[in-house]
């Protein structure tokens, strides 16, 4: 279990950043690794007074603060519309309502997990993350990104004109994915992204997918893939040209 | 640490270690029905309400509570007494260890979704793990319950 010695609300984002600058803070997300993770925090740092738990919608671009919760994703009206529920189809399975009542977005974009569907089906559409210090960054930009000290204030998705779909593979309903895939097409580009492959999430982009299958085939080719006890490597390739064809039929390839 | 907090209905004032969880510091003020489970925040056995949203007590820090309205199943006896009898009726809770997160998650489906078909009651309570009944009973329990509200 992780221990904490001092909790602080910061009630700015320089206090915040400030103190996250020792290493031994931390910033506190949705707490659910607080049981399996270990080691000493110094001050867990919660940045729950910031405002920082909405989604603000405009005509260009939908707004989601760090602190905006999965469930928050899931219900919200104008991302699903604007996403064909993809959103909402990318979080209903992870564990259950209660823990997606908790668990962040800014957690689960800033810990660039592995198995992580929320960064899956957000690398598939035109989305920046806003850092405190380092400003405002492509996500396939941050995905490579090394991991620093700084704060992952909100996420970003512009409205480009967009058509996605997601779906996942799974063992077990509420487990992780085997295999996490979201294909949209934005403007020309068609863009799969596979996450759970079991590392962090990968985008393969092309403008001339081909057929269904073809452009399955070629995600499949790009896309590494590793085993763990949820699934080979070659399970994991074979479900990326069955899901990325499933999605992109789905959508209405070419 | 100070924190303040409303628990089923109350002001409570406590002084707290910053990584005591919720789960404990609600057992500490006598919510017996606030079980730990699983301890990795899967099994769902430790739901409270906050601010009328169902969380997972085991997983979250007691100070983040501060400021904030905190439900266990004692203050909501009259709210569940309207459906537990429905799910004891299909034999749903054998053991009963899981029962009290059960409670609350329907407590909070059924606010939010007064109607809910089959498949939404399955999906709002697949964070509830029960080792005994294949949660057909619980299904069955909450579908009735429904039911009797039409007749």
């Amino acid at each position: 279990m992780i221990t904490i010695q001092n909790y602080v609300r910061a009630q700015s984002l320089e206090e915040a950043w400030q103190l996250n600058q020792n290493k031994r803070n931390r910033i506190l997300g949705g707490m659910l690794w607080l049981r399996l993770g270990s080691g000493a925090v110094g001050t867990a740092i919660d940045l729950c007074d910031l405002g920082l738990d909405a989604i603000e919608e405009t005509d260009e671009q939908f707004s989601i603060g760090a602190m905006v919760t999965l469930r928050d994703l899931e219900l919200h009206a104008g991302l699903n519309t604007y996403t064909h529920h993809a959103v909402a189809d990318a979080v209903k399975d992870i564990v259950g309502v209660q823990f997606r009542n908790m668990a962040t977005v800014g957690g689960s974009i800033w810990g660039r997990f592995g198995f992580s569907d929320v960064l899956t089906v957000f690398l598939a559409l035109d989305t920046y993350v806003q850092l405190y210090q380092g400003g405002i960054v492509p996500l396939r930009e941050f995905i490579e990104m090394k991991k620093d000290r700084d704060l992952l204030v909100r996420l970003i998705v512009k409205k480009s004109p967009c058509r996605i779909t997601y779906t996942s593979m799974r063992n077990q309903r509420t487990d992780f994915p085997v295999l996490a895939c979201a294909v949209s097409c934005i403007g020309n580009e068609y863009r799969a992204s596979i996450g759970a492959r079991p590392s962090q999430a990968t985008l393969t982009c092309t403008d001339n997918p081909g057929s269904p299958a073809e452009f399955a085939a070629f995600v499949a080719e790009h896309t590494p893939t590793g085993g763990n006890l949820r699934g080979s490597a070659a399970y994991r390739t074979h479900l990326i040209r069955v899901l990325t064809e499933r999605c992109m039929t789905e959508l209405g390839g070419m | 640490m100070e924190i303040k907090l409303k628990l089923n209905g109350r002001a409570v004032t406590a002084s707290v270690e910053a990584d005591t969880v919720l789960l404990d510091f609600l057992r500490e003020k006598g919510c017996l029905s606030v079980k730990r489970g699983c301890d990795t925040s899967n099994c769902g056995l430790c739901t409270v309400l906050m601010d009328g949203k169902p969380i997972l007590s085991c997983s979250t820090l007691a100070v983040r509570a501060d400021s904030h309205e905190v439900q266990t199943l004692e203050g909501l006896q009259e709210e569940a007494s309207d459906f537990v009898g429905f799910i004891a009726d299909q034999g749903a809770d054998q053991c009963g260890f899981c029962n009290p997160g059960f409670v609350m998650n329907t407590i909070a489906l059924l606010r939010e979704n007064p109607d809910p078909t089959d498949d939404e009651i399955r999906a709002f309570l697949a964070g509830n793990l029960c080792r005994c009944s294949g949660y057909d009973g619980q299904l069955r329990g909450i579908r009735s319950y429904l039911d009797s509200r039409k007749a």
